[in-house]
């Protein structure tokens, strides 16, 4: 039987928005992550607490604040609409922005946990050796911490792929927009569809499994921090 | 020391364990031992004058150039210092070759110039290069550390207890390489030990330092031979002596070295006659009579006069300062012997000394 057109078009996007998603929380969460594994400040745990959230939080309750905060009263809504861009519920980039900030901790934490592990003594031995900030970042921290970046990266992408809550609460279900696969799965179920569903349970439980088989033979000792953590 | 070639600095700041109080000029040129007991504030001395750690109020300058005042903080990576840290400090990412690259593209090229090929050669590192650190033994990696930090082209070299994390042979192995850096480079370095031994063979100048406060600073002679330092040497207090080797006795393995002012046998080191060595005295080593024995064990006699007594730390002791010549020698006698001999300043004593360690 295979995928339906409808089912690849719904991986297509799951794949797009993994992505993008990915690529963002690489650029905003490597800063969160120095910061957090650097600085003195008493806002380190209220920022850490704030970063991990998602953590614990119903997948809904993140999906109903984001929905308000987006839609057209909102803090976030009233920016992007001044802006010219209108509102971001039940768009792709409305699905970007939500799922940045759902799988926030997943890629901040394995890397904040390996510039931690680096400590200060190589970036003071690197500025002894005449290399400024950016150039010990570049040439330091991104080839020591590289694991922390990889774990990052893949769970980061994985959790993305994986996402429900969210997606259900300010996505809706638009085809080629916001049906992402585990919304199209979804309503193959409601449907009664049991075949179809099939193929799309399957195909995810595969790519979770290869993920965490790669994380694992990769990179073993960051997956165990990690997902221990 | 002409004014233009100096290190100077005035660093003051509280820590949680001391204060920070220093205000000194030490030469451009040669190796400054800056010795103390742990806690005294060596490594954060260095890491001012590196950059590393900004004292509350700070002024250094390096050869006339200001690197710290009142408006300025020249940042860790603009300063022309090689930096040689307590323990292996190597990227462990890179090879051995990998981290002397990383400071040779990063290299001063207005400095005074260490090439490549120099600096695998003086510190004999060719065949370690391929290696990543983890596959070197901890005196290699201190050795290509060094050689690192030479590659940046450095002004001032700082080392910070290089050879503290080693074992005794591994820092036999090193020394030598440090005698090479001292008498075939023409860069100052500013070198942080506990250990009376290494400051006694390598430094020309010497700082003490105590709770952050310099106790002394001068010639590594005229330091050694003040009476007023040895409660912080302890042990260690005793002199050193620039000596030349005039004549070896094959026979018994002994070298003839002469002093400004003397001659003393020291066991022969293979130094060919007429080579430039350094001879330390402990004062423990030392011993005073007012008439020459000749039915003794000791080789080494010498005359001289009591030019200082102090009281040792040691409440059972004291410290004699004896001018030979134009050298001073220190004797710990107990001060029973003192008042038994009747010693006092001025007199004319015969000098023991029961061993002289040839440092270089």
């Amino acid at each position: 039987m295979g995928f339906s057109e409808a089912d690849l078009n719904a991986i297509w996007l799951t794949l797009r928005l993994a992505s993008t998603t990915t690529i963002l929380l690489l650029l905003i969460g490597t800063p969160i992550a120095w910061w957090l594994a650097r600085t003195p400040s008493k806002w380190k745990g209220p920022i850490a607490a704030l970063v991990a959230l998602p953590l614990v939080l119903p997948p809904v309750v993140l999906g109903f604040y984001l929905l308000i905060a987006m839609g057209p009263n909102g803090p976030i809504g009233q920016l992007t609409q001044s802006l010219g861009l209108g509102t971001l519920p039940f768009t792709f980039w409305g699905l970007v922005v939500a799922s940045v900030i759902y799988s926030m901790p997943f890629v901040v934490q394995p890397i904040q946990n390996a510039i931690e592990a680096i400590g200060q003594r190589p970036l003071e031995v690197a500025a002894t050796l005449r290399a400024g900030p950016w150039d010990r970042f570049f040439s330091i921290v991104v080839p020591l911490a590289k694991p922390g970046f990889i774990t990052g990266s893949i769970l980061g992408f994985a959790h993305t792929v994986g996402e429900f809550g969210v997606v259900l609460m300010i996505g809706g279900n638009i085809p080629g927009e916001t049906q992402v696969v585990s919304m199209q799965l979804y309503d193959h179920v409601e449907a009664l569809q049991y075949g179809q569903a099939h193929w799309l349970a399957a195909a995810l439980m595969v790519f979770s499994f290869l993920v965490l088989l790669a994380l694992y033979t990769l990179n073993p000792s960051a997956a165990k921090r990690t997902l221990s953590s | 020391m002409s004014g233009h070639n100096l290190i100077r600095f005035l660093f003051k700041a509280q820590y949680p364990n001391f204060r920070l109080d220093l205000n000194l000029e030490l030469p451009g040129t040669g190796i400054t031992g800056i010795f103390g007991l742990s806690g005294s504030g060596k490594t954060t001395l260095l890491r001012c004058i590196a950059g590393l750690q900004k004292p509350e109020t700070g002024e250094l300058s390096v050869e006339g150039e200001i690197w710290q005042d009142k408006n300025t903080f020249l940042p860790v990576h603009k300063r022309p210092v090689g930096y040689v840290f307590q323990e292996a400090s190597l990227f462990p990412h890179l090879t051995a070759r990998g981290n002397l690259e990383f400071a040779m593209k990063r290299a001063d090229h207005n400095g005074k110039g260490v090439a490549f090929d120099q600096a695998i050669a003086l510190l004999g590192i060719e065949s370690l290069l391929t290696q990543y650190p983890q596959q070197l033994s901890g005196g290699e990696r201190q050795r290509v550390a060094i050689a690192r930090a030479l590659l940046i082209n450095p002004r001032l070299l700082l080392m910070d207890e290089p050879l503290a994390a080693l074992d005794q042979p591994r820092k036999q192995e090193i020394l030598p390489y440090l005698d090479k850096l001292r008498t075939e480079l023409d860069i100052p370095v500013l070198y942080v030990s506990h250990s009376a031994d290494e400051v006694a063979r390598l430094a020309n100048h010497l700082v003490i330092m105590d709770q952050g406060k310099a106790l002394a600073s001068g010639s590594l002679q005229d330091v050694l031979a003040r009476l007023d330092l040895p409660l912080q040497l302890g042990e260690d207090a005793g002199v050193v002596l620039e000596a030349k080797v005039i004549e070896r006795d094959t026979q018994w393995h002994l070298a003839l070295v002469e002093f400004p002012g003397g001659q003393l046998w020291v066991r022969d080191g293979g130094d060919q006659t007429g080579q430039q060595v350094r001879v330390r005295i402990l004062a423990r080593d030392v011993s005073v009579a007012l008439e020459a024995h000749r039915d003794t064990s000791i080789q080494n006699l010498l005359s001289g006069m009591i030019v200082a007594i102090a009281e040792d730390r040691d409440p059972a002791a004291s410290l004699i300062k004896i001018a030979v010549g134009d050298s001073k020698l220190i004797a710990r006698i107990t001060r029973r012997s003192e008042q038994k001999l009747g010693i006092s300043v001025g007199q004319t004593v015969w000098v023991q000394v029961k061993s002289v360690a040839l440092v270089r």
